[in-house]
């Protein structure tokens, strides 16, 4: 079972690189936790295509909020 | 004329394959201390180019480096700089009346290729095509990083001019500031260059690329056995004041710039046409009010091509037969050409010998072409000339687009 949580750290760091993303909480939004924005979430989803072959629809884009719901989103289609 | 004609230049930021600021850049071309490397490029393998290793994440975030381009970074690395060399009181000026006017050759092509390069290594998926793609290639874009970077809020721009556009950037910022646009101008030029395989690949398909085992050695204008150009990264940025501004704040003057010009060949996609070099450069001798004699250094464009070397060694040779006093000199042997910042940059190497009053010398002539021999021509040393007033920068670039400027040691 992939580890999804760690994928999408793994993420975030390339993304981000000067962030501290040790201590994040994964019920708060990452957007509050994070310098983050609308075009980084396009690129998280760009990389998840990329090198997982998971695809996440525009609509869906919402899910990504929080590592939580990241999770709760993205486990099924790492299945 | 008034101080508020007057434009000075009073901040220098650059970064060149051998230096990254006015100092180490200035040494290297005295020692002759070439730039040019090796590097790995895209299906073609080790080619000669130079590249810079200034401080990526000096004035920039990792994140947003990523999200730019090489020449963005490469611009905010020289403008921060340049801002500082200048001492500006960056907090307490107004934004909206800073200009950045940066040439450029090209812009986009490393981004493309590297998007297409990605898309086919993963079957042709166009899903992944990157959404930072647009604001990477737009043609302003390296301009646009600087005032994201300073948080400048006057006009941005680049100056698409080909292999001109460095003179060409601090043209535009003269003339913007002569017209009370803007009150302060960051201009000059930038290339991001040895990022594309398109390049390197379209100058050997002229025969124009050049190669040699010691890639020190590769860039050798003038010389008979030259055999292309080295391809190189680059940037460099002026503050440019009105001198009214300039002594209000009593700022170190570098220098003025008193006369340019540019003009058309309207002969030919890539050859030169040397009337129309010299055209431009007594254009500009006529604008700054002076007669041939006056000017005591031309940095020649001086690629390292064939027939471009000989057109514009006799270009050089007519402009200035009635002086016997006028200096030339060339930069490309030390550092490659260097495109869109050429211009620029190698003006800046000339710029100390107002106060040292030495000719830095071109590098890598070990046998002079006799098609290209010039009166007090300077290579492999420098030469002490003593006091040194005027200097003619040329910058010339595909579609016949010639670019000369002159700048003048200060004295108020």
């Amino acid at each position: 079972m992939a580890d999804v949580r760690q994928i999408v750290i793994d993420i975030i760091s390339d993304i981000a690189p000067d962030e501290d993303v040790t201590n994040l909480d994964d019920k708060l939004s990452l957007r509050e936790q994070l310098d983050l924005d609308s075009m980084d979430f396009l690129d998280i989803v760009m990389e998840l295509r990329k090198r997982h072959k998971v695809e996440v629809p525009q609509e869906d884009y919402p899910k990504l909020a929080t590592l939580e719901s990241c999770v709760s989103y993205l486990s099924p289609k790492f299945a | 004329m008034d101080d508020t004609e007057r434009i000075v230049m009073t901040g220098i930021g650059l970064t060149a394959p051998n230096g990254n600021n006015l100092t180490e850049f200035r040494q290297a071309l005295l020692d002759c201390r070439s730039g040019v490397s090796h590097a790995e490029i895209r299906y073609m393998g080790k080619q000669v180019a130079g590249l810079c290793d200034f401080d990526e994440f000096k004035y920039q975030s990792k994140k947003l480096r990523r999200r730019g381009t090489r020449a963005g970074s490469i611009s905010i690395y020289c403008a921060n700089e340049a801002i500082a060399d200048a001492k500006l009181d960056w907090n307490g000026l107004d934004k909206s009346m800073v200009g950045v006017y940066l040439g450029i050759t090209e812009h986009g092509n490393v981004e493309t290729e590297n998007e297409i390069f990605e898309m086919h290594q993963n079957n042709l998926d166009w899903k992944l095509w990157s959404p930072h793609h647009n604001p990477r290639t737009v043609a302003n874009s390296p301009a646009g990083e600087v005032t994201l970077n300073l948080n400048i809020t006057g006009p941005h721009y680049t100056l698409g001019s080909a292999c001109a556009g460095g003179n060409v950037g601090i043209i535009q910022g003269v003339q913007q500031l002569l017209l009370g646009e803007v009150d302060l101008a960051l201009v000059g030029g930038v290339s991001e260059s040895p990022q594309t395989f398109g390049i390197f690949a379209a100058f050997a398909a002229q025969g124009a690329l050049a190669h040699h085992e010691d890639p020190t050695k590769a860039s050798r204008p003038l010389d008979k056995n030259r055999n292309g150009i080295a391809i190189s990264e680059g940037g460099c940025i002026y503050v440019l004041e009105r001198l009214s501004d300039a002594k209000k704040r009593n700022a170190r003057i570098y220098t003025e710039i008193v006369g340019y010009a540019i003009n058309s060949d309207a002969t030919d996609f890539v050859n030169p046409n040397g009337e129309r070099q010299v055209e431009c450069m007594h254009k500009a001798i006529k604008k700054a009010g002076l007669k041939v004699s006056d000017i005591d250094i031309v940095n020649m464009h001086a690629t390292g091509t064939g027939t471009g070397d000989v057109n514009e060694s006799k270009a050089v040779r007519d402009a200035f037969k009635d002086s016997d006093k006028t200096f030339v000199n060339f930069t490309k042997g030390h550092i490659g050409h260097a495109m869109g910042a050429a211009g620029a940059l190698e003006l800046a190497g000339n710029i100390p010998s107002f106060d040292d009053g030495v000719v830095h010398p071109g590098m890598n002539i070990t046998e002079l072409d006799p098609e290209c021999e010039i009166k007090n021509l300077v290579f492999n040393e420098p030469k002490l000339v003593g006091n040194i007033n005027y200097i003619l920068n040329n910058s010339f670039g595909m579609l016949g687009i010639n670019s000369a400027v002159i700048v003048k040691k200060y004295r108020p």
